[in-house]
């Protein structure tokens, strides 16, 4: 099974390397960016475990390691299954 | 005065282990001795410092894979019996991330890497790591970091300021607090910060490499003498 997690700064906080990337896409003419925010990407494999366990294992293993759940959210999808 | 045991964790990346095994063995003459982040044996120290550097490269949050370190534990055990931690810069994003100090580090408000002479303001003088200095009293000492730039929820700053949790703050040569001493964006320019129970010191300024003249100030010592005479 493979799973793309998606952890990113949470709304409330300030992301400057978002608004730097931001103002270079307006400087090269993208006017129409009106915001960036980055964030971090994990793709894991797991194996011998069903996706209800997967279910239960990835917001924990996110909340615990993969984000800070003081400043960073994160999402996450089964991009394969099995 | 009887001799006090420091250890210094080293974690794979650390880069100020032997600058605060130095500032503490040789300028303080205090017995100090280094702690394998892998072993479970806090050798009956009296005070825990995590020192400065990169711990495992700042691989994907700085501080964040070497609270996951066995020896980790110990510490926090340590912290939460009463006794002594002190982090300094990275050593300060560990304790963030361990969960001993409430916040959290976003990089610098101006995505620069700052190694600079910085002055802090002391805030609170009551604690084990400042109660050599005064009130309002500045000290010069040197910062060296890309992720200072501290921040917690609103709910968490008041709790903090309640509590008089600050200890140092960024401030200009006078004492002033502004944005232009703020380098690196702190929430309410916390250069220092301590737990509520006071037995757990934060601060991103590197007290070690400013224990001697010759390193352009001694303003650091009076954290380690503190520490020194408060064990005593």
């Amino acid at each position: 099974m493979k799973v793309r997690i998606l952890v990113s700064l949470k709304d409330s906080v300030l992301d400057p390397q978002g608004q730097t990337v931001k103002n270079a896409l307006r400087t090269l003419g993208y006017g129409s960016i009106k915001d960036v925010r980055q964030g971090k990407v994990f793709e894991i494999e797991l194996e011998g475990i069903s996706e209800k366990e997967a279910e239960k294992i990835i917001p924990e293993i996110s909340d615990k390691v993969l984000a800070n759940p003081i400043i960073e959210k994160f999402s996450w999808q089964i991009l394969e299954k099995g | 005065m009887a001799k006090l045991k420091f250890g210094v964790v080293i974690f794979p990346g650390s880069n100020c282990d032997y600058d605060t095994y130095y500032a503490l063995q040789d300028v303080c003459k205090q017995e100090t001795t280094f702690l394998w982040h892998k072993e479970h044996d806090l050798k009956n120290v009296d005070c825990v410092v995590l020192p400065g550097g990169f711990s495992y490269g700042d691989y994907l949050r700085s501080g964040s894979i070497a609270a996951f370190s066995p020896l980790m534990q110990e510490v926090k055990e340590f912290a939460l019996k009463g006794g002594l931690v002190l982090g300094i810069c990275n050593g300060f994003q560990v304790l963030l991330e361990l969960g001993l100090l409430p916040g959290a580090m976003l990089r610098n408000k101006n995505l620069k890497f700052l190694c600079q002479f910085v002055h802090i303001r002391v805030e609170n003088d009551k604690t084990p790591f400042s109660h050599r200095a005064k009130r309002g009293q500045i000290l010069k000492i040197p910062i060296a970091h890309f992720d200072g730039n501290y921040f917690a929820p609103p709910e968490i700053i008041q709790e903090i300021k309640n509590n008089s949790q600050i200890v140092f703050r960024y401030s200009d040569a006078e004492g002033q607090i502004n944005e232009e001493a703020n380098v690196n964006g702190s929430s309410e320019s916390i250069a220092g910060l301590i737990n509520k129970a006071g037995n757990v010191m934060g601060m991103m300024p590197h007290p070690e490499r400013a224990s001697e003249v010759l390193l352009g100030s001694e303003d650091g010592r009076v954290i380690f003498e503190s520490i020194i005479t408060k064990l005593n």
